[in-house]
């Protein structure tokens, strides 16, 4: 097992080194400077300016500058958020993100088993295909149009919760559910197609044949067994919450990361681009590797294997 | 065993399949009944209707099949006309099945001695603690080793023939008055099926349980039944007590069943096997189903069902052959044999009788 874990610990610092080099050298290729928008600078100004930064440098000393500066934690400053310390910069935005975040995801997988799981009990009725219409929809519609649609019809029209803005538990509920639509419909589909097979399988027919009530077979066997699969989709679930949190965040008004991501991109922001996509990034290899371990631990048939050693 | 009383009672069962295609007539007006602590073989073909049969028993028929007609009588109780929860009260506890896989009727994700224990945590409504203990004693009268270790292992952890055992502990657990065994060996090697049959047969006699035995394998019957019946295109064609079937057998398709079975007396390159296939049920055809592949068919067959002929008190069979102005003719040399043996064995048994009185 320690072998195993040192192992994917190395593949993960590798996939990160890749991640980070390909941005540095795509974002470099991106059009315009960070001193775009600066058209009072005169030019000895901006030189000044790009030699402070280390600008002026060939492009692969700027990189391996940033890596070896990166390695030792130091993520630089930000060129526009008043020059503030990237790394401080994504500290004191993270919370707002990892509350809708976290909010969406739960959300988006409870209500996706919920109905993932009737939709395959009552597999071709009209309980199933309305539930597969809004599966369709969620995956469908982005993001952002639904974000718009639930700020216009409950927070102008109703007035049930704040339009944007952040501030307290009623600000995250528009949002949040705008982020569970696509962790929902996933979830949802990836739930009955499970359940439908566990539930055509020998040991439900043996359930049956033990005289047990539909609904214990669902509670006692098909449960679990069609949800331990869900694991694997974990991973996608995130990188889902992630991408949609940019743009979400942006519409709502959240100060999180996603929306200062956004406007470090429009800036040509560096450092603040680099910052976010390692968090990104490195948030996700380790719910993939998060996702194995616990695959591991809660299916019998992957556990054995730890046990003779 | 002889004045034994029925437990269950099989009257004229009808069942029709909707597909796509069409409507598949899967039972064709079947009857048979069952005695306390006897098994009763079911021989067929697959496709001949055993295992719908045996579905119909447990109530666990798919959603596309309809009965048409006919009775399933449970201590004269029809199971066809009950609700869900009756069914679920007797299914598991009066009447129980060992499936066909033991690689896949097993969920894979919970511990073994749950899995055993659970009919009678259903049924009895008996103590997590109880029925563990209970499971445990299961699992050492199905004969696993290391039992009070095994007990918190799962399925994957088991060979097909120890999960074979612990499926039959799963259905035996209640003490079911009727257990239905659908081709429980089909899936296993020829060593383990004799350890698996040695193990019910013995089973039986502790809980005096009544067996169905479904099989296309009649070395299995051989060895098993008290009675046998040969089912084909979704009818019953003949039903008698295993020596009649196997000595003195009378429809021309239990000949082709038994001629296609190798015998320590078959030489080499001899085994015969019945030409054809079985009828499309969808369009099931006028007359004797088997007649197309019958070498022995007459006119008759391919006009009229033959109805069930008495052989002997247990014994009938549906051909026409047995009527009495149809000709005599020689069935197969390993048919003759056997009549030959059956013969020999009747008459020591009528002299036996004879000193007797």
């Amino acid at each position: 097992m320690a072998r195993y874990l040192a192992k994917r610990v190395f593949y993960l610092l590798l996939t990160l080194f890749l991640i980070a080099s390909i941005t540095f050298f795509l974002m470099k290729l991106m059009p315009g400077t960070p001193l775009n928008n600066q058209a009072k600078l005169t030019k000895s100004q901006i030189q000044i300016i790009y030699e402070q930064y280390g600008l002026n440098k060939p492009v692969w000393q700027q990189y391996i500058d940033y890596m070896i500066n990166a390695a030792h934690g130091n993520f630089g400053t930000s060129f526009q958020f008043s020059n503030q310390e990237v790394s401080y910069l994504i500290g004191s935005r993270i919370g707002p993100s990892a509350t809708i975040g976290i909010q969406g995801m739960v959300l988006g997988v409870v209500l996706g088993i919920v109905t993932g799981s009737i939709s395959a009990i009552r597999k071709n009725t009209w309980v199933d295909g309305t539930a597969n219409i809004i599966s369709i929809l969620g995956l469908s519609v982005p993001s952002f149009v639904l974000a718009i649609v639930l700020q216009y019809y409950i927070g102008l029209k109703l007035q049930w919760l704040p339009v944007a803005g952040w501030g307290g538990f009623a600000s995250t509920v528009l949002p949040s559910i705008a982020l569970a639509a696509s962790p929902f419909a996933t979830t949802s589909r990836f739930v009955r197609t499970e359940m439908v097979d566990v539930l055509g399988s020998d040991y439900i027919e043996l359930a049956k044949a033990k005289g047990m009530s539909r609904m214990g077979i669902v509670y006692h066997h098909a449960l679990r067994n069609s949800l331990i699969p869900l694991v694997t989709v974990v991973g996608p679930l995130a990188v889902a919450i992630m991408t949609g949190s940019m743009v979400v965040e942006n519409i709502f008004s959240i100060p999180g990361i996603g929306e200062q991501f956004v406007k470090s991109i429009l800036t040509n922001d560096y450092p603040t681009i680099m910052g976010v996509t390692m968090l990104y990034s490195g948030l996700l290899v380790l719910v993939l590797l998060l996702t194995d371990i616990i695959y591991g631990i809660i299916d019998p048939r992957i556990r054995i294997t730890g046990k003779g050693a | 065993m002889d004045t034994s009383k029925k437990v269950l009672e099989v009257k004229n069962l009808k069942i029709d399949f909707h597909t796509y295609a069409g409507t598949v007539k899967a039972i064709r007006d079947v009857s048979f009944d069952l005695n306390q602590g006897e098994t009763l073989a079911i021989v067929g073909e697959s496709g001949s209707g055993k295992t719908v049969t045996t579905k119909t028993i447990m109530g666990l028929l798919a959603n596309n099949a309809e009965v048409v007609g006919g009775t399933v009588e449970f201590h004269g109780k029809d199971i066809l006309k009950m609700g869900d929860k009756d069914l679920q009260n007797i299914r598991g506890k009066d009447i129980a099945e060992i499936f066909q896989d033991p690689m896949t009727s097993l969920d894979p994700t919970m511990k073994i001695g749950r899995q055993i224990a659970e009919p009678l945590m259903i049924h009895k409504g008996v103590s997590k603690e109880k029925a563990m203990n209970r499971a445990l004693e299961m699992l050492k009268l199905v004969g696993i080793k290391d039992a009070e270790e095994r007990i918190n292992d799962y399925p994957h952890q088991f060979s097909g023939g120890m999960r074979q055992r612990i499926v039959i502990a799963i259905a035996l657990i209640c003490n079911p008055e009727v257990l239905i065994a659908d081709e429980p060996t089909t899936a296993l090697d020829v060593t383990i099926q004799a350890q698996i049959l040695d193990l019910m047969k013995e089973l039986q006699e502790k809980i005096s349980t009544s067996i169905i035995f479904i099989t296309h394998d009649l070395g299995v019957v051989a060895s098993m039944a008290d009675r046998v019946a040969v089912m084909y295109a979704g009818k019953i064609v003949e039903y008698g007590s295993v020596d009649e079937i196997f000595y003195n057998p009378q429809h021309p398709y239990t000949w082709g069943l038994l001629n296609s079975m190798p015998t320590l007396d078959t030489a080499k390159g001899q085994l015969e096997p019945i030409p054809g296939t079985p009828p499309d049920l969808l369009d099931p055809p006028v007359g004797d189903p088997f007649a197309a592949r019958n070498p022995y068919a007459m006119k008759i067959d391919e006009e009229q069902e033959p109805p069930f002929f008495k052989v002997s008190e247990s014994h009938y069979a549906a051909t026409w052959l047995l009527h009495p102005e149809a000709p005599k003719v020689t069935p197969p040399a390993e048919i003759t044999r056997r009549w030959k043996i059956y013969d020999e064995k009747f008459r020591i048994e009528s002299t036996n009788d004879a000193v007797g009185e």
